[in-house]
């Protein structure tokens, strides 16, 4: 049982939740993830440890509220437990030594990139973080990426930063000085754009993976992706893999298997809402 | 011993079967010859056409009746090869004659002494290979059904639990068992009744291993497994979920911690045939196909973990674990599943009971026909392309090796593929302990004790044998607690 500490609401749709977890709080490192399963019956997810406490013993997790699964964890509130979780999983990130990083952060990809800039900094690597969002209420986590170098905010609809996709912000990056190494999480579409942008410049560039997972100890295989024309876990070999050698379109294709499942499963969800303020009335 | 009883002959003319109806003591005895006309009791089941809709078990377990007349077809062997024959030395001959005394107290408590599980084993074990291949009864007929006696005997030892389960004296040692699996389990069992304090590690949230992951429903009832684990835990045994040693904790630290260490992480990764498709939606290796179903509970229709319901299943490989998912198809609504292993039926290493009650249930079996390429369309497979295969030359098993024939080629139509062609050992723990000893495919070795290359620590079940059996593993348990307990002793020397 792991009791909630904190809540505090990211964006619309992303929640950052400060749960203990002593153990893993000590020992995790940049990069790596945790199974959760919310309650009894409830599925098992990975989520990143986006940051942790060592001496408070907790870690936070931030979440997308985009299914039934999530849904039901974002409504846990301070004072409610999370039943399972395990952890530290997965290699941790393979982080730049010295030089200048660029850390790319789409939507609510930027909670994964947070331990690596926090990672990079400790190491004395100076970093770069390129965060965005569809419009300002949708940018997560400028301040903490401030406290670890630079921050470029884009909006897609420019209402805050500068207008437009990382991606435009990272070629002026990349154009304008000299970067060792790049650092892309967020949806497929927005990674592969990044390897690509990279590759001609033969920049090494790092993405995390967030496929379909059940153990997350690489019992299952269901995390499999194709790296190098190689099958890979994502759980154990990963998460993060060479952006230049990922088949990305395989992996969106396969997050999309329960597509159908997820939607009547978010449906019957709002339904139960419904009627349960039905009968509260 | 009361063998004169049996001894006597018995003038009574009634049908035998009518004769057991009555209490030991009011019943004449059985004769030696009439023990011998007494057929094998038939299991009764689940009618097929229902059961191929639902969860509930297929066996439904003997009547007390049918088991005290099965247990009279035991012909109390002087030397009962029986026992030889299990991986864990049950004293068959003891608790079935207290059986068929009526004695149900004292045959429990003979079973379980011997038997740390046995509601799982008188289920799931092989016991045409094991215990019942070697009984004297199959010379001539049937053996005795000492599988199904067992499951008799000890799901009446769990209805009646007395509840006062006494926790042993401790020892004052600690054991820590990684794995909460068969092996796992047995060994924290015998442990914790040499008073050792024993912690069982489990990476899943939920103790049972295979037995919980792996083995559906239908075939071993999760209830059963949890009745089991709460004994264990009567008995003193903690259990620790969510703890990936190589992970949450290293190996070194539990050395460190506890006098002695357990691995019994069982050969967790699943194999896939490395061919082209495979990658496609809709192909699944068994093991997460199982697990969503069993562990995660995707069978049941508001569950929150999803699973795909093929309606054309072709399940990949010829033991129990392709029999568990091509049956758990076919009750997810497959119209079609399909078994497709490369050699013929009479190597299917599936438990006999399980290929039976398959056919029952409708599964049409593609033998000695061998995947070459899963097909698809859109990223969902359509298809699964096929050789047909004839047996060759004798291979290293001593099986003819099935060689593709040529121009054979032809497509199962399917919507899903299960990849059911067995596992290997999981390099989470292994490759993070240093000093560990591994063979060429990454097993753990042990020595003729049990023990690793790291004293004090040692192994067993399918981390150190490579993927086989619930028995197998749990007489690697019952024997590594015994090396253990004698390690602990000072009497086996750190090797």
């Amino acid at each position: 049982m792991h009791p909630i500490v904190g809540k505090s609401q990211l964006s619309p749709n992303v929640t950052r939740l400060i749960v203990e977890a002593p153990r893993i709080a000590q020992i995790r490192e940049p990069g790596q993830f945790v199974i959760v399963r919310a309650a009894e019956g409830a599925e098992r997810i990975p989520l990143t440890i986006a940051d942790a406490d060592p001496e408070r013993g907790t870690i936070t997790l931030i979440v997308q509220a985009i299914g039934k699964t999530t849904e039901d964890l974002v409504a846990l509130e301070v004072g409610g437990v999370i039943r399972d979780i395990a952890g530290p999983l997965g290699k941790s990130t393979e982080l730049l030594e010295s030089g200048h990083a660029v850390c790319v952060g789409g939507g609510v990809g930027t909670a994964v990139i947070l331990p690596i800039a926090q990672g990079l900094q400790r190491a004395g690597v100076r970093v770069t973080s390129v965060i965005g969002g569809r419009s300002r209420e949708w940018v997560i986590l400028e301040d903490e990426l401030g406290e670890a170098g630079e921050v470029v905010v884009c909006t897609d609809d420019g209402s805050y930063g500068r207008p437009g996709f990382v991606t435009q912000a990272l070629a002026d990056v990349i154009a304008s000085e000299k970067v060792d190494a790049i650092y892309a999480v967020g949806p497929v579409p927005m990674m592969r754009a990044v390897a690509e942008m990279t590759r001609p410049a033969g920049i090494h560039t790092v993405v995390s993976l967030n496929p379909i997972m059940v153990d997350g100890t690489g019992m299952c295989g269901g995390c499999r992706v194709s790296v190098g024309g190689e099958t890979r876990y994502a759980c154990v070999d990963g998460p993060e893999f060479d952006g230049h050698a990922v088949d990305f379109a395989l992996l969106g294709d396969r997050l999309g298997i329960y597509r159908d499942f997820e939607q009547a499963a978010l449906e019957r969800r709002h339904c139960a809402l419904a009627a349960q303020l039905a009968a509260a009335r | 011993m009361n063998e004169p009883a049996r001894q006597q002959p018995a003038p009574d003319p009634r049908p035998i079967e009518e004769r057991l109806d009555h209490p030991v003591g009011e019943r004449a005895p059985i004769t030696p010859r009439e023990r011998m006309t007494i057929l094998r009791q038939l299991m009764p089941e689940q009618d097929p056409d229902d059961r191929a809709t639902n969860f509930a078990e297929v066996n439904l377990g003997f009547t007390e009746k049918l088991a005290v007349i099965e247990a009279e077809r035991c012909l109390q062997c002087k030397n009962p090869v029986c026992i030889t024959g299990c991986p864990v030395r049950v004293n068959i001959p003891q608790f079935i004659d207290l059986l068929a005394r009526g004695d149900m107290r004292g045959a429990a408590d003979s079973l379980l002494d011997d038997n740390a599980l046995p509601c799982v084993t008188g289920r799931v074990c092989p016991q045409e290979s094991q215990c019942e291949a070697v009984c004297l009864r199959g010379k001539k007929g049937d053996p005795v059904a000492i599988g199904y006696l067992e499951r008799f005997v000890a799901d009446w030892a769990n209805r009646h639990r007395d509840g006062a389960t006494v926790a042993p004296a401790s020892s004052g040692k600690s054991v820590a068992v990684i794995g909460s699996g068969p092996a796992g389990l047995t060994a924290a069992g015998e442990l914790a009744k040499h008073g050792h304090a024993v912690t069982v590690f489990e990476a899943f949230h939920a103790a049972g291993g295979v037995l919980i992951y792996g083995i559906p429903e239908f075939r071993l009832p999760k209830d059963i497994v949890h009745d089991e684990i709460e004994r264990l835990e009567a008995l003193g045994v903690r259990i620790e979920p969510n703890a990936i040693i190589g992970n949450t904790y290293t190996l070194d630290e539990l050395r460190e911690q506890f006098d002695a260490v357990f691995i019994a992480v069982g050969a967790g990764l699943p194999v896939f045939m490395d061919v082209p498709g495979e990658n496609l939606k809709g192909v699944y290796s068994a093991n997460e196909y199982l697990t969503r179903v069993n562990l995660m509970g995707a069978y049941r229709p508001d569950s929150d973990t999803p699973v795909l319901h093929g309606q054309r299943v072709a399940v990949v490989g010829g033991g129990n674990v392709a029999m568990d998912a091509v049956r758990t198809a076919r009750r997810l609504g497959a119209e079609e599943a399909i078994i497709v292993y490369r050699r013929g039926e009479q190597e299917l290493p599936a438990r006999r009971e399980e290929v039976h009650h398959a056919q029952q249930e409708g599964i049409r079996f593609e033998l000695q026909v061998a995947p070459v390429e899963v097909v698809g369309e859109n990223g969902w497979v359509t298809g699964l392309r096929c050789v047909r295969m004839e047996l060759g030359e004798p291979d290293e098993s001593g099986r003819r090796r099935p060689v593709p024939v040529p121009g054979s080629e032809f497509v199962i139509d399917c919507d899903m593929v299960v990849v059911a062609i067995g596992t290997r050992s999981n390099p989470v723990l292994t490759t993070s302990a240093a000093g560990l000893n591994l063979n060429q495919w990454g097993y753990i070795e042990v020595d003729g004790a049990g023990m690793t290359s790291i004293p004090g620590v040692f192994a067993g079940g399918d981390i150190v044998r490579g993927a086989a059996t619930v028995i197998l593993a749990m007489g690697d348990g019952k024997n590594a607690a015994a090396a253990i307990d004698a390690y602990l002793a000072g009497a086996l020397p750190a090797s």
